[in-house]
């Protein structure tokens, strides 16, 4: 399986992303944000950290960035791209993937482990993944998911939430919602479902002695769908 | 404008130290002259005041690759890797502008490190306040820590580590001290060293503009009622220029064409060239006009004393120009070449095709002012006894709650939450521990770092504090199961030209090299910081000590947290009693007076190697050093972060319960054992002569103290957790 993370200038998730897509199988390359063409992948990941120093609003400056326009080109046709952390701020931007992501609600950059549910398993990022609630890791100022209450009907009715933060028995209220997101909402995709954007940073979380293992899952899941 | 001794004596020189320059220089400077040596010869830049006794501090060692004067020490890890580290304070402009102080202070630090061709993998940093109840505490508090995170979440290095404390000597003057800690090949180490005759000087970074200027001028001076006007004197940082800047240098310094490295810190231009052609025994010629500069007009005098941030000065190979510039422009970044060096050994400065300065790089460097300041020495305080009516009404679980709930105490999480300590993925131990811990990255070895400072010791008599927090930063690292290898120092003071205050550096200095002689855990690099002091009012002298460790296989780290139910808890190290200047002492029975805890190093060094020959035999489940509020306080919380109880017995000594409990001794640990592994522990802790207590069992939920005292592991983390959040929140 073939992959690309795509470095924007001010990128700092690029290397981490590098090394779990590598350890659970995939052959990635790295993408420069100035080159025009995307290489043969299988899989294209926006990864987390301050593109263009998030000066502008979040994600909007790499939005703009030249390997954009094939990554929006790829996904239209089917490809699969997922936004991690200032990834996902650059897709909301983009509108492969709808709504806004706020400051969050406490104003407050926030770096913990949360729990997320899964909301949907028909799609190849979540398709065979045994547990419903996965541990992740979140480290963002910008994370409170927001859009229109039509929008909102929108998404719920084609299915995009993709993951919900809730407790570790998989309950959703808001005392388990780190930063204010509308509905708990963590990630959320296209209406294909071939995009999608999270804030939790699976990439953290592949190892025993890091802050667990559910990342891990997640790759491995995400790979063997994809095969 | 024509210099003379008033203009001199506005740019904080001295009349002696003018009437020096003049004849140093055969003449009257002129104005940019007379700015380069108000920059250079400040206390900050200069180490005027406390050169002469920096000298004493052992800073050679095995593993020690370069010692201070340098960007930053470097250290062995062996394999061909290096660690590269360095602590930095940025209190002034902290106070005066808090969120882009403390910015810059972590971005100055980790440049300091990426200059030397690391890529910074940790962050630590130390801060200190005034007491909660002053009226710009809380917005101190928050401002420096959002500059924290707002710089080093930015650049993607993880924040692992660090301390924070009140205490209303910092009022007026708080501290921000930045760690850093880089990743090096040790043959691809660079230094700041000029070499070879017409090289070519290059600019690269941020343009330069009116921010800072003078910012070393006034981190070296005392603070009155005008601070706010120095507002215009603090920095503003640019994470995202750093970050480009990093990938940038570090992208040249993997080919082969970079001389000497040297970044524009304290002082920028000015410094960064002087520094480089001092080393080099050369001259630097500096065309001023080919300055990349952001703002219209700007004087020679404003572009060589500007502190812009994100700035490097680098001598190149000649040819390699375009090479270097293609690495630059790839990543958005001002290139220019400004200069060259020269045989001249002076700074020969350009501007619109005029000379404006002239001067002898020894006449800035070695023939700077170095001052031998008188000083007093503090006599060790009486000890106090304190007697049995003062304490008998004492109930100990109130004694704990109140401490555990202590501002210096209490849980930071609120603090380093708003830090990413976990990108780079390679970050094994958080902060919230006694040290933080990375992995070197795809390898079996990990760097332990902490960073550490106990003002009321040092205070109170600072020969003992200084060596007490050597000591306190060699047992952080073994409680993770580090071996100890270097430290940096960010020596935090009041006035140099107040004999107490001198004194109190003299002697921290003192006791800081005792301790690292002994313990073989030397001093790298470094930074002082005089003048934290508001009129006549003085800081309390907090020597802040960061120590780097290592850890030959990472699996074998420790942390602590009590793992399992049934296990035998021991206290490594003596107890005496010792309560004088102790959190109990201070917070609970009210006490000021009396000496600090004895430091005794030898007990230090055996009892800290003993427990790392048992840590690598496997033996130890956790540990965790015993400091602030004693060994209860300790083992709070190892209960507190394990979810776990312990049911105490204190071992029959003539001291009493709560001497027993509070005290804070030096020297100890307290650790977590297999019950099967006694034998084998106490075997080894007896062949080495190293005292022990078997405190007690683990259990659920509960602290016992003798049977008689219990308290719900629930109710302690209640106490310990939401003070910060509280205040924070109100």
């Amino acid at each position: 399986m073939k992959s690309s993370v795509i470095t924007f200038p001010g990128s700092n998730c690029d290397r981490d992303m590098d090394v779990a897509l590598k350890k659970f199988g995939f052959k990635n390359k790295m993408v420069w944000h100035a080159d025009t063409e995307l290489p043969k992948s299988d899989l294209v990941v926006l990864p987390g950290g301050f593109s263009y120093g998030d000066y502008l609003r979040c994600g909007s400056m790499a939005s703009k960035s030249k390997i954009m326009q094939s990554v929006i080109n790829f996904a239209n046709s089917g490809g699969m791209v997922m936004g991690i952390c200032n990834g996902f701020q650059i897709l909301v931007e983009t509108g492969l993937v709808p709504g806004v992501l706020l400051r969050n609600k406490y104003l407050e950059f926030i770096c913990k482990n949360v729990f997320v549910k899964i909301n949907d398993k028909k799609n190849k990022y979540f398709k065979n993944v045994d547990n419903q609630v996965l541990e992740f890791h979140i480290a963002h100022n910008e994370g409170n998911y927001f859009c229109t209450n039509d929008q909102l009907k929108e998404i719920e009715d084609n299915n995009q939430i993709a993951i919900n933060y809730c407790n570790e028995n998989g309950k959703i209220e808001d005392q388990f919602n780190p930063n204010g997101s509308i509905k708990n909402i963590a990630g959320i995709f296209n209406k294909e479902k071939n995009v999608l954007g999270m804030m939790p940073h699976p990439e953290r979380m592949i190892d025993t002695s890091l802050s667990g293992e559910d990342g891990s899952l997640f790759f491995k899941n995400l790979i063997n769908n994809l095969k | 404008m024509i210099v003379n001794e008033q203009i001199a004596i506005d740019h904080g020189l001295k009349k002696d130290e003018y009437a020096k320059i003049c004849e140093l220089l055969k003449r009257t400077p002129n104005i940019t002259e007379l700015g380069i040596f108000s920059a250079m010869w400040n206390e900050h830049c200069s180490y005027k005041s406390s050169r002469l006794h920096l000298k004493k501090l052992p800073t050679k060692g095995k593993k020690v690759i370069q010692g201070p004067g340098e960007n930053a020490g470097v250290i062995d890890i062996e394999d061909n890797d290096a660690i590269v580290f360095k602590i930095e304070s940025h209190n002034h402009p902290s106070f005066i502008e808090p969120y882009q102080g403390a910015a810059t202070g972590v971005g100055g630090i980790m440049r300091d490190v990426f200059t030397m061709g690391a890529r910074p993998i940790a962050n630590l940093n130390s801060i200190h306040f005034g007491s909660p109840q002053h009226k710009k505490t809380k917005n101190l508090l928050r401002g420096v820590v959002h500059g924290i995170g707002g710089y080093g979440n930015c650049m993607g290095v993880p924040t692992i580590a660090g301390q924070t404390s009140f205490d209303s000597s910092y009022n007026g003057n708080i501290l921000v001290n930045a760690m850093t800690l880089g990743l090096v090949k040790k043959d691809k180490i660079f230094y700041s060293k000029a070499a070879g005759l017409n090289k070519p000087v290059i600019y690269v970074g941020s343009k330069t503009g009116r921010d800072g200027i003078h910012g070393a001028s006034m981190a070296s001076a005392s603070f009155d009622e005008k601070i706010e006007e120095k507002k215009p004197t603090v920095q503003v940082g640019d994470p995202f220029t750093e970050k480009l800047l990093l990938e940038a240098c570090l992208e040249l310094m993997a080919g082969d064409s970079i001389i000497a490295i040297q970044d524009m810190g304290a002082a920028g231009l000015t410094s960064s060239s002087i520094e480089m052609a001092s080393k080099g025994n050369l001259g630097i010629e500096i065309n001023l006009n080919k300055v990349p500069c952001r703002e219209s007009k700007m004087t020679p005098y404003e572009i060589m004393l500007s502190e812009s941030q994100e700035r490097m000065l680098i001598v190149l190979e000649n040819g390699k120009e375009e090479q270097a510039k293609k690495i630059f422009d790839k990543w958005n970044l001002d290139f220019a070449v400004i200069g060259k060096t020269t045989k001249s050994k002076k700074i020969e400065l350009y501007f619109d095709e005029e000379k404006v300065a002239d001067i002898p790089v020894n006449t800035l460097v070695e023939n700077s002012p170095m001052y031998d300041r008188k000083w007093k020495k503090t006599k060790l305080p009486k000890k106090n006894k304190i007697k049995k009516e003062d304490i008998k009404h004492l109930k100990i679980i109130d004694a704990l709650k109140k401490i555990l709930a202590n501002p210096n105490v209490c849980s930071k999480e609120w603090i380093w939450q708003q830090y990413d300590h976990t990108v780079m993925g390679d970050t094994i131990q958080k902060p919230g521990g006694d040290a933080g811990v990375v992995r070197v990255h795809g390898t079996d070895k990990a760097v332990a770092a902490s960073v550490d400072s106990s003002a009321v010791y040092c205070w109170a008599h600072p020969l003992t504090g200084g060596k007490q927090v050597v000591c306190e930063s060699f047992r952080n690292l073994i409680s993770v199961g580090a071996k100890p290898i270097a430290i940096t120092n960010c020596l935090n003071f009041g006035s140099p030209e107040n004999e107490e205050n001198m004194g109190e550096f003299v002697e921290c200095v003192q006791g800081i090299g005792e301790a690292s002689e002994y313990l073989k855990f030397p001093v790298v690099s470094g930074n002082v910081s005089f003048y934290n002091q508001t009129k006549d009012e003085g800081i309390k002298p907090t020597p802040a000590i960061g120590g780097v460790g290592l850890i030959k296989n990472f699996k074998k780290m420790i942390t602590m947290e009590f793992k399992e139910l049934d296990s035998l808890v021991l206290v490594i190290g003596k107890t005496e009693g010792h309560i004088d200047q102790s959190l109990f002492a201070r917070n609970i029975l009210d006490e000021k007076n009396g000496p600090p805890p004895e430091v005794n190093l030898f007990n230090e060094k055996n009892n800290g190697e003993t427990l790392l020959k048992l840590i690598d035999n496997n033996l130890i489940k956790s540990a965790h050093d015993v400091s602030l509020g004693g060994l209860i306080t300790a083992v709070a919380k190892m209960c507190i972060k394990g979810k776990k109880g312990i049911n105490i017995k204190k071992p029959k000594y003539l001291i009493n319960e709560i001497e027993y409990l509070f005290a804070e001794d030096q020297g100890r640990y307290i650790v977590e054992i297999n019950k099967k592994d006694f034998k084998k522990v106490a075997d080894i802790l007896n062949k080495n002569a190293v005292h022990f207590d078997e405190l007690g069992t683990i259990t659920e939920k509960n602290i016992y103290i003798n049977s008689k005292t219990k308290v719900t592991i629930d109710e302690l983390s209640t106490s310990n957790k939401n003070w910060l959040t509280n205040y924070m929140s109100k």
